[in-house]
């Protein structure tokens, strides 16, 4: 028998052997990945508007229809005290987004394409982890900028503000690999449903809303140590909005707590979330 | 002149899901070149056997080598040399078919023109250039297929694996699968297809493995196959129904393999095995000739791959083989 014919061939296999040659894929592969999700963004641009407005629905609604009845402690505005907490909020739900955009991919198949590809292990979760900072990003700019419409300031210059927005988004980083860590995990939209309902009470059991002192007790003292409070709380300080004080170690500390919690949430979701897309096909 | 190396060398692989063993010991080769179908009911493990040559899922035992490399050991070396069409679509179905295949062309390393030329030559190939710019989900099931077959041919791949790549689709869009197979064999690419239509198997394979509960248990090309299960039968139908049993008692006579029978009278049908096959009905033509009975039709039966298919996986599989009737 004669060699086939080579009707192979197209490109040279070129598996990246140094770590340099495979740093340079998986940014390659990741940013290919990113924009495989923008060109899902310009398919539908309605569900990346509608990513975007809810938010502001909800900023809007809260501080026309409930900001009547709320007192800020120290006798602020209350849609000073709102923005930085609805921002925090924004965060929080992205984790949804994720979870949502993850288990659809796993259970559409196309995953199985990516995963019989010579691609870079990581690309398909780091391309998802810069897409969702890029819409989170885009999303926290139309709250703030509707914001400062309704008449939400930052008082202690865009330095300060920009470490806000930092924190924010270190927040939603953070979220963001729980999110693939559950959706992973999940694999179904069933959990998915769940993580949504129950995002809620962890919501309000947080100062985004409502100082905790205004809270009974236990509830109080959760929401004081909740995540979200932290962010919520050092982005009132960082901007210089009213209500992040209260007089508890958690509440002194809101800035060193918005660093911590998210590198913990990290630390504890980022190397199951590795190794089950890694684990997947065992 | 020596064989090249076989395309795929599958052996002892062994894979459980919880207790139940979906592979259990197969062994496999593809030579290079050939298209080889892997065939078998529901449930065989053949999906299994796929997933784990295109490296999404890791064998618990055995080996799979594939153009040369492991599965398990070297994925990326394998990954860059095959192209997979899964059992179901992997497609990003809020993408256009245009939009799917730049897409898997860029994470190969095409750049952004490569993968654009690439992506407009495959959409014309398998006539999808009209639909490229519409989004996957709005495609029928076999304008699917075909964009899944031409994602898993960016590459030029050395190997194909084609997991039941025509079920579920309509009889035409069936045969634009078939014959695109039969392009990519013609060109000289290996080929491994699943598949659970015997016939899908005897058009395109030159070699057929079938497969039940995760093991090989017969494999050969579509005629060996059929020889093996049961011998050649030699079938007559005469003019005159009167000479009906005659007939039948001159072809066990003539065939010399065993007793003739009145198959069905209505129809004026005897039959006899035939085991040496050509022989046989040469001797059986000249028997009935000398005895001057008409034949209005005589015809060398050999069991139909269906029958292979049941006697190998079925029930009685162990219990001594029955001739076709
Ligand atoms: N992910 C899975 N979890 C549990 N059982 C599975 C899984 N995949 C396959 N099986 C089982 O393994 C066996 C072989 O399945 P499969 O390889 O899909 O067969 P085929 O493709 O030939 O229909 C079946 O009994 C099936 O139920
Ligand atoms: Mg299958």
């Amino acid at each position: 028998m004669t060699a086939p014919a080579p009707a192979s061939g197209l490109l040279a296999v070129r598996v990246p052997r140094t770590p340099g040659d495979r740093l340079r894929r998986a940014l390659t592969d990741s940013a290919t990945m990113t924009r495989r999700g923008l060109a899902h963004w310009s398919r539908q641009p309605g569900a990346l508007l509608t990513m975007l407005l809810f938010p502001v629905l909800m900023l809007v609604m809260f501080a026309y229809f409930l900001g009547g009845g709320m007192a800020v402690e120290g006798g602020g505005d209350y849609k000073e005290y709102l923005v930085p907490g609805l921002l925090t909020l924004t965060m929080a739900f992205g984790l949804e987004t994720t979870m949502v955009a993850l288990t659809q991919d796993i259970n559409r198949g196309v995953l199985d394409r990516f995963r019989s590809m010579p691609i870079a292990p990581s690309a398909v979760l780091v391309g998802r982890s810069v897409l969702d900072l890029l819409a989170s990003a885009a999303g926290l700019l139309v709250m703030a900028a509707t914001g400062l419409a309704i008449g939400w300031r930052f008082h202690n210059g865009p330095g300060p503000a920009l470490a806000a927005f930092g924190l924010l988004l270190l927040l939603r980083f953070a979220l963001l690999w729980a999110g693939i860590c559950l959706g992973l995990m999940a694999g179904k939209p069933e959990l998915v449903q769940a993580v949504q309902i129950l995002i809620w009470p962890v919501a309000f059991l947080s100062s985004a809303f409502t100082s905790p002192d205004t809270m009974p007790g236990w509830m109080g003292a959760i929401a004081e140590w909740n995540p979200l409070s932290a962010t919520a709380g050092a982005a009132r300080e960082l901007f210089g909005n009213p209500g992040w004080g209260g007089g508890s170690w958690a509440t002194d500390h809101h800035v060193l707590l918005a660093v911590a919690w998210p590198l913990v949430l990290l630390a504890v979701f980022t190397p199951p979330a590795l190794s089950h897309y890694t684990r997947l096909g065992h | 002149m020596s064989e090249s190396p076989p395309a795929v060398e599958v052996t002892g692989l062994c894979k459980s899901y919880g207790g139940t063993a979906a592979l259990d010991g197969l062994d496999l080769t593809v030579r290079t070149g050939t298209v080889h179908a892997l065939l078998g009911p529901n449930g065989a493990g053949k999906t299994t056997a796929v997933r784990i040559m295109t490296t999404l899922l890791r064998p618990d035992a055995g080996r799979a080598l594939v153009a040369g490399h492991d599965a398990v050991r070297d994925p990326d070396e394998v990954r860059y040399r095959i192209g997979l069409l899964g059992q179901s679509a992997a497609l990003d179905e809020e993408l256009s078919g245009r939009q799917n295949l730049e897409l898997f062309g860029r994470l190969y390393h095409l750049g952004g023109r490569g993968a654009a030329r690439r992506a407009a030559e495959l959409l014309e190939r398998f006539g999808l250039a009209a639909a490229g710019a519409r989004p996957v989900r709005q495609y029928s099931g076999g304008m699917r297929r075909r964009l899944d077959l031409a994602a898993s041919l960016i590459m030029r791949p050395q190997v194909l694996f084609l997991d039941e790549p025509t079920t579920g689709l309509d009889p035409r869009a069936r045969q634009a699968v078939w014959q695109a197979v039969r392009a990519l064999r013609d060109a000289g690419t290996t080929v491994l297809l699943t598949t659970q239509y015997l016939e899908e198997a005897d058009r395109l394979a030159g070699t057929i493995t079938v497969i039940d509960h995760g093991r090989a248990i017969a494999e050969g090309t579509p005629d060996q196959l059929k020889d093996r299960v049961g011998i050649p039968r030699l079938e007559v139908v005469v003019r005159d129904p009167g000479r009906l049993a005659e007939a039948a008692a001159l072809l066990g006579t003539g065939t010399g393999t065993g007793t003739g029978t009145v198959t069905d009278p209505a129809r004026r049908l005897a039959g006899a095995p035939a085991a040496d096959g050509t022989p046989a009905l040469t001797r059986a033509v000249a028997a009935l000739a000398e005895a001057g009975i008409g034949i209005e039709d005589i015809a060398l039966r050999r069991p139909t791959l269906d029958e292979v298919f049941l006697h190998l996986t079925g029930p009685a599989a162990d219990s001594p083989r029955k001739a076709p009737a």
